[in-house]
């Protein structure tokens, strides 16, 4: 194969930094208060990944899909858990059930209702995402660059799924207070 | 002109009609000594039109000469500059100390990249994936076989097929993308925004014949698939690159959605 149209050279910034092994093994939590230690290979790491504040409302609903889908790792194991405990006979299934009939579990359910509304309703969004849907067209762009992925049909997406998720929520919280 | 460091001060005052800013800027030299990591807080003056490389300049000619910062074009085209502002990845040339709306500025150097010497990254990596995905034109060899030494070939292209790459080539790998992406903060494998892009822009030139070659590269658990669609990338992009569509609409295309992609050489 032949190269044609070769990008142009980057050969300016490529001057040598004896620190990739570093940057390449670590990873660390930012720190606001300090500045960042070279050893540590300045990489964002999780508190980096989680920092929802400095990049709108996609940035949120990607931390908020992270923490949900966590959310409900943990219920689901703690589910199986809970209905495991039918092997110790009706008292024993009885016994755990109660648990869920507290004011604690009713919140503690709520909060599963939430984050199963919003894990679903976003995740249909980021799928269609992924397949290039919504994302816009490739264009010439002009200044002052808005980037039309970032459009109007995926920030409705992500109020969508959080308005749905705290009608289920607040629904949730109705039926199983009795209000 | 009456410049004093101080640190602590967190003041934008008028004196005169001249304004000052506090700007505090990362330093550290793992090179020497990795532990001792700090910042050091400048006054400085400006004007509405004073960038934030302006004002580390001025810092580097009057009160400092020993921070460690690079630039070179000064006009958001080389893509040197670029370092955490005020918590954010901006090209320092381009970003005006008035637009930040901050009494203190902070500066440090661009997460996600091992650090030279202050605000001095290294962009190996970068560059090391940029080259993985093959950012040039793949065409056969025996398409030249008869044109005549001196002469070149032509690939003529429609104003409509560069329409469907020409945002991706405004490409000026400056970084920022790769460190505002939350996949790069705690993947060291990932290809990153940038790479993937710019794999999109030649898979939907018309005249590369690279797709398959391109196409095995990004399709690898830490390539395409790591990314997930938060967006910051295109956020931060001072050129308009807008990487989240590219990546977006090269993954549609790989799932069959047909993804936007105007190149049909190889389908």
């Amino acid at each position: 194969m032949a190269s044609v149209d070769q990008e142009e050279g980057d050969a300016g910034r490529e001057a040598g930094t004896d620190s990739q092994d570093r940057y390449d093994g670590a990873g660390s939590s930012s720190s606001s208060g300090s500045a960042k230690t070279a050893a540590d290979g300045n990489r964002a790491g999780v508190g980096g990944m989680i920092n929802p504040g400095r990049y709108g409302i996609e940035r949120v609903a990607y931390w908020l899909m992270r923490l949900s889908g966590l959310g409900l790792l943990a219920y689901f194991i703690g589910h199986i858990y809970e209905t495991s405990s039918i092997l110790q006979g009706k008292m024993g299934w009885d016994e755990f059930l109660a648990i869920t009939q507290t004011t604690e579990g009713h919140i503690l359910l709520a909060i599963v209702i939430g984050m199963c509304v919003f894990h679903t309703v976003n995740g249909i969004r980021v799928m269609l995402g992924h397949g290039g849907v919504g994302v816009g067209r490739a264009a010439r762009p002009d200044y002052p660059y808005i980037p039309a992925s970032q459009n109007y049909r995926h920030k409705l997406g992500i109020y969508t799924a959080i308005v749905l998720a705290a009608i289920a929520m607040m629904y949730g919280l109705a039926v199983m207070f009795g209000v | 002109m009456a410049l004093q460091a101080a640190a602590g001060q967190a003041s934008a005052q008028q004196t005169g009609t001249q304004r000052t800013i506090t700007l505090r800027i990362a330093r550290s030299n793992p090179a020497h000594d990795s532990s001792t990591t700090g910042f050091d807080d400048f006054d400085v003056p400006y004007e509405k039109w004073t960038t934030v490389l302006d004002a580390i300049l001025e810092v580097k000619k009057s009160l400092d000469h020993s921070v460690a910062v690079r630039y070179s074009c000064r006009q958001a085209t080389c893509g040197s500059c670029g370092m955490m502002i005020n918590g954010r990845p901006r090209l320092a040339c381009f970003t005006k100390i008035d637009e930040l709306n901050s009494s203190v500025i902070t500066v440090e150097p661009l997460q996600n990249f091992p650090v030279i010497r202050d605000l001095a990254v290294g962009f190996d990596s970068l560059f090391e994936n940029h080259r993985e995905v093959r950012p040039y034109l793949d065409r056969e060899n025996t398409e030249l076989e008869g044109v005549p030494d001196g002469e070149l070939k032509e690939y003529p292209q429609s104003p409509e097929e560069l329409e469907q790459y020409i945002q991706f080539a405004n490409c000026i790998k400056c970084g920022l993308c790769n460190a505002a992406c939350p996949t790069m903060a705690t993947d060291s494998s990932f290809l990153g925004p940038q790479a993937l892009a710019q794999a999109y822009r030649y898979v939907g030139d018309s005249r590369d014949k690279g797709k398959d070659s391109r196409l095995k590269v990004i399709d690898d658990s830490h390539g395409i698939w790591r990314c997930h669609f938060a967006g910051s990338c295109s956020q931060v992009c001072p050129k308009g690159v807008d990487p989240a569509m590219g990546i977006q609409l090269l993954r549609g295309y790989m799932l069959g959605f047909g993804g936007g992609s105007g190149n049909n050489n190889q389908k």
